[in-house]
């Protein structure tokens, strides 16, 4: 009986719709662990369901004066004549979510030389030698270069410095800093500069201009002292050194938040993770990265990436991201950034910026590479790949192509066709699909094929790990979920 | 609690007004004559009675020489001070306070019409001409001091004045030019583009439409609006709104038929309409409907705060910016006290005896004064 007053009708004679003749909006779903699945809608809203739910909403069996009914109906899984409304916000929500393609280009990387004090064994770069100043970018590729980025529609404009070492071409660092600011006083874009670099160089001088034109560092740390150095061998056996007491010069002369490092993860990492995370810790990091290697670059020569499989890899991960939380629950925030990244893409209404995970893939639409000697990459990876003698995926030079002619070269336009989740065989029907992507160039490398069979696919494999374990910690531990939400920006 | 209306007002002369008479109050007797007319002089001591006021309203009981529209201002509307204005009619003898200075909010009603019937509506809908509503408010709006931060105009749904909705906003953008507007509708009629763009074109300087969403689902949002498809026509609305850049405030009255699905709400509201400007998360004002439904409406805010603990926090999570109204800081949940705004109106605002020994109390939003009567079992001082 209602407790209302009598001119109040009652909440069903609202319900304009005849009960189980709901109709399905587009959704997948995937296992998740025993029993549970994870319910996706094309926008990226999720439910996580039993077996008897997940085949009662697909027969269409939901009774709509469930909880279950009005979660599916508010998470737009479904309709029911009783309101349209969602297929408008599905709409909004798909155009938000695209939103970056239509920004197009945001990071450019610029590789100003090959030249490195380094001699890392999984260096993805095949560097060379202190004095070859044959694979320095010059000033007139650097502008040809600009020419580019400054075609680029996105409003936000990030121009990194990769190398080898780049600050050993620190002059055309200061060169395109210079010039790029000087050109963006027409274009007005929101510009910002990185330097991806081993600090060895790092001086007050370089200091002092990063802090006048608020450039940020990007350094690796591997570990602590035996780790990194075994990693990334530099003469003098000094390189852990010079790379923390860089981190502390430039934390204490630039700010905290200007510099960030970066870890690689070998074989000889896998049983030290905690002991890398410390190693942040002590250096004021308020962040870590845990990454795979990469198969590219003298990891592949080395045969360091088939040393570890996946499975080895997330155990190394998960034992890391324990520990990660851990140290939240001590009160003390601290970030992984893979992590991060996914609990954004299954949270936000946005999609990220993350290069590797996007559909269409993110080469050359996110991210583009501008070589030393101007020939133009779609990616790192790519970059790399035609370092180990495949140019598959090099899309022009600054020198003899136009902007038309790269971004509209056959070899991107048909690489970006070929990398659409949703239509590629075991993506297109996946749950997780929303929040993951396609690397065409990983695919290449690996298996000789720009799809890949996913089956086959340390990327698949390792992404569906990773989403699997988020979202358990999502479901099923709320003080871990806590954290995690913490980070969402 | 302040008394906005009262007729306990006597005369101790004849009054020359036909008709009502709207006008602002000086407590200035030397005012140049040319403005006299459209001035109220309220004179609180016993002195002589200057001539050619529009209205003189005496807030002392001593004896005097009364002269043409002179009225002796009951004792329960002798707040009134300068730069506020006023409505007298001369007929009853009524006055309204129609805008006061020192208000916190200053709200105008400007119809009792409405196309819903919220089971909690504090201000149950009738179905009459009041069109004179609308006038008072226009008449109104040149006496308002240009220092005022903020007027308000509340329904019934404005809307449904259709042009004169416009010409409202647009005559607050001209006489208020530094004051902000904040506007209560269902939404409901800005599923109609056309609406939502007349609205932009004025170019209102601050104008902000706030608008309810009790439900992340049709069926519930509009059984709590009595009203079928107002769910679908108030989002529409909403982005209406927002294509049009014209500020959105999304406006949540918990109670007991909706306080369960408040965490959803909020994941609702975050992913669909991230983009609106503010949402006020509001206890119940126990008035109108909401007085003859509480039976089946009432719930102790105690009983919702891990609700509304979740609700502020995915929003505020996602960027938004929230508050949560009407409710007293001590059955708020600590984490989101913060979020806790005084947002009740100073003449109807009110605390309990308990409230004396509170700490807090300067912080707090206390009660409406209507509510004072059934509040939660869980007020305690701070």
């Amino acid at each position: 009986m209602s407790l209302l007053g009598k001119k109040f009708k009652l909440v069903d004679d609202f319900n304009q719709a005849k009960n189980l003749a709901y109709h399905l909006l587009p959704s997948r779903f995937a296992s998740l662990d025993d029993g549970r699945y994870m319910l996706s809608n094309e926008v990226g809203e999720y439910l996580v369901v039993d077996r008897p739910k997940l085949e009662a909403f697909v027969r269409k069996q939901v009774g709509a004066d469930t909880d279950f009914y009005h979660d599916l109906k508010s998470k737009h899984f479904l309709f029911d004549d009783d309101s349209n409304v969602a297929i408008d916000l599905l709409a909004l929500k798909y155009r938000t979510k695209a939103q970056r393609i239509a920004q197009f280009t945001a990071l450019h990387l610029f590789v100003v030389t090959l030249r490195c004090d380094y001699t890392c064994q999984y260096c993805q770069v095949s560097r060379q030698t202190d004095d070859k100043h044959a694979f320095d970018m010059s000033e007139d590729t650097a502008n040809k270069a600009l020419d580019l980025v400054f075609k680029s529609p996105s409003p936000a404009i990030k121009i990194e410095f990769q190398g080898g070492e780049p600050l050993l071409n620190y002059s055309l660092i200061q060169y395109v800093v210079t010039e790029a600011k000087r050109r963006n006083f027409e274009h007005q874009k929101d510009l910002q500069f990185v330097i991806t670099t081993n600090l060895s160089l790092l001086n007050d001088d370089v200091l002092a201009f990063c802090q006048e034109h608020s450039i940020q560092l990007s350094t690796s740390l591997d570990g602590q002292e035996e780790l990194h150095n075994s990693n990334r061998p530099r003469p003098g056996k000094n390189g852990y050194r010079l790379t923390v007491d860089g981190i502390k010069k430039a934390q204490n002369f630039l700010g905290r938040d200007k510099i960030g490092a970066l870890m690689t993860t070998t074989e000889k990492s896998l049983s030290q993770v905690k002991s890398i995370i410390d190693t942040y810790l002590e250096s004021n990091l308020d962040c870590i990265f845990l990454r795979p290697l990469s198969p590219y670059g003298f990891a592949v020569k080395n045969q360091q990436a088939h040393k570890y499989d996946i499975e080895r890899w997330f155990e190394f991960y998960k034992e890391g991201l324990d520990y990660v939380l851990e140290i939240n629950k001590q009160g003390h925030r601290f970030v992984e950034l893979y992590t991060q990244l996914i609990v954004n893409k299954l949270l936000s209404p946005f999609s990220t910026g993350y290069v590797d995970l996007q559909s269409p893939s993110g080469a050359a639409i996110s991210a583009i590479v501008y070589n030393y000697d101007g020939d133009v990459y779609a990616s790192d990876e790519a970059r790399m790949l035609a370092e180990m003698g495949d140019k598959k995926f090099r899309l022009g030079n600054v020198h003899a192509d136009s902007y038309q002619d790269i971004w509209l070269s056959d070899t991107l336009l048909d690489t970006l066709e070929t990398s659409l989740s949703e239509s590629l065989p075991m993506c297109s029907d996946c749950g997780f699909l929303p929040y993951c992507g396609t690397d065409p160039v990983y695919h290449y490398a690996t298996q000789g094929d720009v799809v890949g069979n996913k089956a086959l696919s340390g990327f698949c494999s390792k992404n569906m790990k990773i989403f699997k374990h988020v979202i358990g910690l999502l479901e099923d531990d709320s003080e871990a979920r806590q954290i995690l939400l913490g980070w969402v920006r | 609690m302040i008394k906005l209306h009262s007729k306990g007002n006597e005369p101790l002369s004849t009054i020359t007004h036909e008709k009502p008479f709207i006008g602002k109050i000086t407590t200035n007797p030397d005012l140049p004559h040319g403005l006299r007319s459209q001035h109220t002089l309220l004179m609180s001591s016993a002195s002589d009675i200057p001539d050619n006021f529009g209205l003189v309203l005496l807030a002392h009981d001593e004896k005097c020489e009364a002269k043409e529209n002179t009225i002796r201002l009951t004792s329960e509307l002798r707040y009134l001070k300068e730069h506020d204005v006023i409505k007298f009619y001369p007929d009853i003898l009524k006055i309204d306070a129609l805008y006061r200075k020192n208000a916190n909010h200053n709200s105008f009603l400007v119809t009792e019409q409405c196309n819903s019937f919220c089971i909690m509506c504090s201000q149950p809908p009738k179905d009459i001409d009041d069109h004179y509503l609308v006038d008072d408010f226009l008449a109104t709006l040149p006496l308002i001091h240009p220092d005022t931060d903020e007027i308000g105009i509340t329904g019934g749904e404005a809307t449904l004045w259709g042009d004169d909705f416009i010409r409202m906003i647009q005559a607050a953008k001209n006489h208020l030019p530094n004051t902000a507007l904040h506007i209560l509708s269902n939404g409901r009629n800005f599923k109609d583009l056309d609406l939502a763009i007349k609205v932009s074109k004025v170019k209102h300087h601050d104008v902000m439409i706030g608008i309810p969403l009790y439900a992340d689902y049709s069926q519930l949002h509009d059984f709590i609006v009595q009203a079928d498809n107002a769910f679908d026509d108030t989002i529409r609305g909403i982005l209406n709104l927002k294509r049009c850049q014209v500020p959105v405030e999304i406006r949540v009255v918990i109670h007991k038929e909706n306080y369960c699905r408040l965490p959803r709400l909020a994941e609702f509201i975050a992913r669909n309409l991230l983009f609106v400007d503010h949402v006020a998360l509001m206890g119940l004002e126990i008035m109108g409907f909401a007085k003859s439904n509480l039976q089946g409406l009432w719930i102790d805010p105690y009983d919702y705060r891990d609700q509304l603990q979740s609700a502020v926090e995915t929003m505020a999570r996602a960027g938004m910016n929230v508050s949560i109204y009407n409710t007293p800081l001590c059955v708020i949940p600590e984490p989101i006290r913060c979020y806790s705004t005084q947002s009740i109106s100073d003449w109807k605002n009110d605390y309990l005896d308990e409230c004396a020994n509170c700490t807090a109390q300067k912080q707090c939003g206390g009660f409406f004064s209507s509510n004072l009567t059934k509040t939660s079992n869980y007020i305690k001082a701070l």
